[in-house]
């Protein structure tokens, strides 16, 4: 119906406008001279330069990073057994409870999943004495915890059209439980993991709210660093920070889908 | 392509002399439940080494969940599995002699054909330089020299098919179980592959167990059949006697097709049977004794070629054996005509004739009266 029509491209242009028209206008920002983020005065790298000596901002950076890798890690771990145990262990009581469950903080919002986590970790510091105080321990903990919901969902649909016969017929072959997993299971499911892992970190990175309730004195990350300061009026080194983090997402998501482009095999011909 | 006699062993076919010979593949009494279903249910079978055993059955009838435990993915509920005379019941599969071929073939995507094929042989830790020798052998076994460092999904089914057999027999394992190893083929190359198959297992001198829902496939490949249903082992035998000497109704419609009619045993003796079955409209007149009871009601049946028509009737021998009807349908298939007989009685017979004579313009034809008529000994009488 609308095959050669103007609709289709102009729907398209339109809803790129709409995605990306901000991002556009952020980047191209960044390179104002002026102090007014709003008014033009010329291309410069000047905010560029302010914000590699701003320490406040690189150490929240550094923060945001360790704690974007650790937690994607651990939840990488975590959601892939949650999603091993969901799809292979067929019908065991209480899956759909289970299964349910599992996605459930993908729904939460964040400002009742901060909330409890927060509760957690009180209640767990005066009972056991650990973990002692909030600071980067408590986030990694909380970004893990909704990260794994990700990383769960992602690799269980890629199990779920997993032929078990391949992990057969490695068995059949001579290879151990453990040996078939590590030789057959892992590298098929590799792109599902990388991206997994890619989503936690990107997720984590992005925290503003859970982090600030199990954040502690002196370990603010990126997120709540920007956000303090867009409140006292908007810098122009914040646009420059964007930017730079802009281009590492999506180097990463372009690295993403190169691996996930080569090892997927190709529809079969025959 | 059936199997030549002689190219097994010296006397023949060793599950013809059970006294001298000791079965390779040993099912005792193996039963398989799921929850309350059971998919296999008391089945017993002796398999013999070099055997070519085709399990032959529906979907659901079992045998899949058979050969599954063959190759040690399910255990039975009760029952034993001896292989060359060891227990292998509650073996795990990666300690068994024996390798599978899937179905689905189940070539590991991330490796090339040579990395599919060496895997089974790096689990034993040999050299690798046996290794490589080893892969060099079996492609070109399977005629794949010039694939070795493809990957599966580069290659056609056919291909990829062999791929999967090669790897099978990388181990040389003393039983190589294959599942419906050419059911994922057309037509022709199917019939191709059937030719390679047994050339490759009569080489090699390993026992095959083929699972398949195809009876031509079965019928080509195999030694001998075990025909499957709803669990149980309904046959055994060579091919001819499964096709020509069913032993059950079941096993009659199963393999071919056969016409099949009810009838009442009039006269009983040693020498021959006579049945009256009035869906024929005539009596049927067996040329052998057959283990039944005057005035019991059995079933007879008949494959289509064994049956002849003509226009004028023919002599009744023992005043049975001919019935006469009116052609409701013809299937021309080439080599044979498939003609649809509507008795008196309302029961279609289906008959098949040979086109011997080019466009034959004295055929018989629709609406035309048409006697039938059978040797004594050409259907089968069934009991069950």
């Amino acid at each position: 119906m609308f095959r050669r029509g103007w609709f289709l491209p102009i729907a398209a242009a339109l809803g790129f406008t709409f995605l990306y028209a901000p991002i556009v206008s952020l980047v191209i920002f960044s390179f104002n001279e002026n102090r007014l983020v709003t008014v033009w005065s010329g291309f410069s790298f000047k905010w560029y330069g302010e914000l590699f000596r701003d320490p406040q901002m690189l150490n929240a950076a550094w923060l945001s990073l360790q704690i974007a890798a650790l937690s994607a890690s651990i939840a990488l771990v975590l959601g892939t057994l949650a999603a091993v145990a969901l799809v292979r262990f067929r019908r065991f009581r209480g899956r759909t409870l289970f299964s349910g469950m599992v996605s459930a903080p993908l729904v939460m919002p964040d400002v009742i999943t901060g909330l409890a986590l927060l509760l957690l970790f009180v209640a767990m510091e005066s009972f056991i004495g650990w973990p002692r105080g909030r600071g980067m321990l408590t986030i990694v903990i909380a970004h893990s915890t909704f990260c794994m919901a990700y990383v769960c969902v992602v690799v269980q649909s890629r199990l779920s059209d997993f032929d078990r016969s391949l992990e057969e017929a490695a068995m059949d072959l001579g290879a151990s439980p453990v040996r078939t997993f590590f030789d057959i299971t892992l590298p098929i499911i590799a792109p599902a993991l990388v991206s997994g892992w890619l989503l936690g970190f990107t997720l984590s990175l992005d925290d503003l709210v859970i982090a600030s309730f199990v954040s502690g004195p002196g370990s603010s990350t990126l997120p709540m660093v920007i956000f303090s300061k867009v409140k006292l009026g908007v810098s122009p080194d914040v646009n420059a920070l964007a930017t730079i983090i802009i281009g590492i997402v999506a180097t990463g998501v372009l690295i993403a889908t190169i691996i996930q482009l080569r090892t997927k095999p190709k529809k079969a011909r025959a | 392509m059936a199997k030549k006699p002689q190219q097994l062993a010296v006397d023949t076919r060793p599950w013809r002399d059970t006294a001298n010979h000791k079965p390779f593949v040993r099912i005792k009494n193996v039963t398989k439940k799921f929850g309350d279903v059971s998919a296999v249910n008391d089945v017993s079978l002796d398999i013999y080494r070099s055997e070519l055993f085709c399990l032959l059955g529906g979907s659901g009838s079992g045998k899949s969940t058979l050969l599954r435990m063959l190759a040690g993915f399910e255990t039975p509920t009760s029952g034993t599995i001896e292989i060359d005379g060891q227990d292998m019941t509650n073996v795990a599969p990666y300690n068994r002699p024996v390798n599978m071929m899937f179905q689905s073939y189940a070539l590991f995507p991330h490796m090339s054909v040579e990395q599919n094929i060496a895997y089974g042989l790096k689990r034993d830790h040999l050299p690798k330089g046996e290794i490589a020798d080893r892969v060099a052998e079996l492609l070109s076994l399977v005629k794949l020299q010039d694939y070795g460092r493809r990957r599966p999904h580069q290659l056609s089914g056919g291909q990829r098919q062999r791929v999967a057999l090669a790897r099978a027999l990388a181990k040389r394992p003393k039983l190589l179980l294959l599942d419906e190893p050419l059911g994922a083929l057309d037509k022709k190359l199917r019939e191709e592959t059937q030719f390679e198959l047994v050339k490759i297992q009569e080489s090699l001198g390993v026992t095959f167990i083929v699972v398949t829902h195809d009876q031509e496939e079965a019928m080509t490949l195999a030694t001998r059949i075990g025909v499957m249903n709803q669990g149980e082992i309904a046959m055994i035998g060579e091919p001819t006697d499964i096709y020509e000497f069913p032993n059950s109704r079941f096993v009659a419609n199963f393999i071919g097709s056969a016409n099949m009619v009810e009838g009442v045993v009039t006269e009983d003796e040693p020498g021959h049977v006579r049945i009256r079955s009035a869906e024929l409209g005539c009596d049927i007149y067996v040329g052998h004794g057959v283990d039944c009871a005057p005035d019991q009601l059995l079933w007879w049946a008949i494959r289509p070629e064994k049956m002849s028509l003509s226009r004028e009737k023919p002599e009744a021998l023992h005043d049975a054996n001919v019935t006469s009807g009116v052609v409701e349908e013809i299937a021309y298939l080439g080599d044979i005509s498939l003609y649809q007989v509507a008795l008196e009685s309302g029961k279609r017979i289906r008959v098949s004739q040979t086109n011997s004579v080019r466009g034959n313009p004295d055929a018989i034809t629709w609406e035309e009266k048409v006697y039938i008529t059978w040797g004594d000994s050409s259907g089968s009488v069934l009991t069950v």
